[in-house]
């Protein structure tokens, strides 16, 4: 099909952005990459009045490792994907990346975009909240910093106003002893993950597990902490498969996941908790490198 | 001017260079890119599959990166440069991509080819001899309901040879 009439608008700053967003409220919408906004256009579950058009602002694109990793939040994904320095910084998020969609799909697609946008079977909402990272947003009343474990809030919902424009995301810098992993289950190649698990550990030289995040998507609203198999692991070793199995089964029980024709309720728990397992033993072995 | 002033509410002139060739059309802001293509510069070899970024057929490159042109506005191409499979062939010969396909048996019907080529086009500018697992992955974001996908893989690696052997 295609899209409802609108209105455009190209800024070409954020000021430009944030005024036009400020004018027209909720009938407006921000257009980044499209990739996800511009398919629910054309089925018509989406009719802005308004689009504000971000691509054209120069500042919002770039990567800039600086201790930590900030990303401008219409920096396209393929860009990520080709940066040393984002590589270097957080190898995780080069690894995530190959996860989400096609390749014609992360030329346009950006990285404030698959965050805003929320969805919660999506890799990357769920690398930012394991890497404990925020974005920063700018809105009329100026720039404010906002922690990924208070930005998502439900399905496609997060805690940006209508009249804020996601300006970067940023990831801390990550330590000698960081070690990451991401697994997921999907139909097929760049489908939406069934079940995905992150895992953000620090490991001691003696392989005892100093502190982990672990984050589960697709099997809830949002990207979900899973605290019960952080526990299981923290001042563990994750050499020790009883202990895998501690994280694996705590993890799979802390969640409700529902189930549709893609895969059942049940199928997702189990595989929550057997892919929080083989993160595990990814970072054990080391984790993604970069 | 204001971001206010600059709001567009009907039909406007956009401005875009396509295959090496200056062209300009009108657009109202919901017109998609490929649409227009088709519609106003009358390019109708970039296919309208899906409409929703999922089959690839509309695939072509904008400033030198794949895209799909279905989930693009025309009116974002403003000042662009676009690659479309009309300017694959620069006359009677076949594009040695093109050439492949067609010894490979590539296609058969031919309406996922032209986003298949450009993406082929795109795939082999970056990685001059993939491997099939390489040229699968690439391609995976363009579906091929005819050819189960063996000659689009055959033709990949053919037409790599070729480029490779023929330089250009």
């Amino acid at each position: 099909m295609k899209p409802a009439p609108f209105k455009y608008v190209a800024a070409e700053t954020v000021e430009e952005a944030v005024a036009a967003l400020g004018e027209h409220g909720d009938e407006a919408k921000v257009l980044a990459g499209g990739q996800s906004l511009v398919p629910l256009m054309n089925l018509r579950l989406a009719t802005p009045g308004v689009l504000v058009d971000v691509n054209r602002i120069a500042e919002l694109s770039g990567v800039r490792a600086n201790g930590n990793l900030e990303i401008g939040a219409v920096t396209r994904q393929a860009a990520i994907e080709r940066s040393a320095e984002a590589r270097a910084a957080a190898p995780l998020i080069v690894e995530a990346l190959r996860h989400v969609a096609h390749p014609p799909i992360r030329s346009r697609g950006t990285i404030g975009g698959t965050v805003a946008h929320a969805d919660p079977a999506a890799e990357i909402p769920a690398v930012l909240l394991a890497l404990g990272g925020e974005v920063v947003a700018r809105g009329p009343g100026g720039e404010r910093t906002i922690p990924a474990d208070e930005l998502f809030q439900g399905y496609f919902t997060t805690a940006l106003q209508p009249d804020e424009l996601l300006t970067s995301v940023r990831f801390p810098a990550q330590g000698p002893g960081a070690r990451t992993a991401l697994q997921e289950v999907a139909r097929k190649q760049a489908d939406f993950a069934l079940a995905g698990a992150v895992v953000a550990a620090n490991v001691g030289d003696d392989g005892t597990c100093e502190s982990a995040r672990i984050v589960l998507f697709g099997v809830a609203d949002r990207p979900l902490r899973a605290p019960g198999a952080e526990e299981a692991v923290t001042s563990r070793s994750l050499a020790d498969v009883a202990v895998l199995a501690d994280a694996a089964q705590s993890a799979a029980a802390g969640i409700d996941p529902t189930g549709d024709a893609h895969a059942s309720a049940e199928y997702r728990k189990e595989v929550a908790g057997v892919l929080v397992r083989r993160a595990l033993t990814t970072v054990a072995e080391g984790g993604v490198r970069a | 001017m204001s971001v206010q002033d600059r709001l567009v509410e009907g039909e406007i002139v956009v401005r875009l260079t396509v295959n090496g060739e200056e062209r300009r059309g009108i657009a109202e802001p919901r017109l998609l890119l490929v649409d227009f293509l088709r519609h106003e510069l009358g390019l109708t070899g970039t296919h309208v599959g899906c409409e929703q970024g999922v089959c690839g057929a509309c695939s072509i490159r904008l400033d030198g990166e794949l895209v799909r042109s279905c989930l693009l506005f025309a009116v974002q191409a403003e000042g662009s440069s676009i690659e479309t499979v009309e300017g694959l062939a620069p006359g009677e010969d076949l594009h040695p991509i093109q050439q492949a396909y067609h010894e490979q048996h590539g296609l058969q019907c031919g309406f996922c080819t032209p986003g298949l080529l450009l993406a082929t086009v795109d795939l082999l500018e970056r990685n001059t001899s993939p491997s099939e697992q390489e040229i699968r992955d690439y391609l995976a974001g363009n579906i091929c309901r005819c050819t189960g996908y063996v000659g689009v893989v055959a033709a990949v690696q053919e037409a790599a040879r070729k480029l490779e052997a023929g330089g250009s």
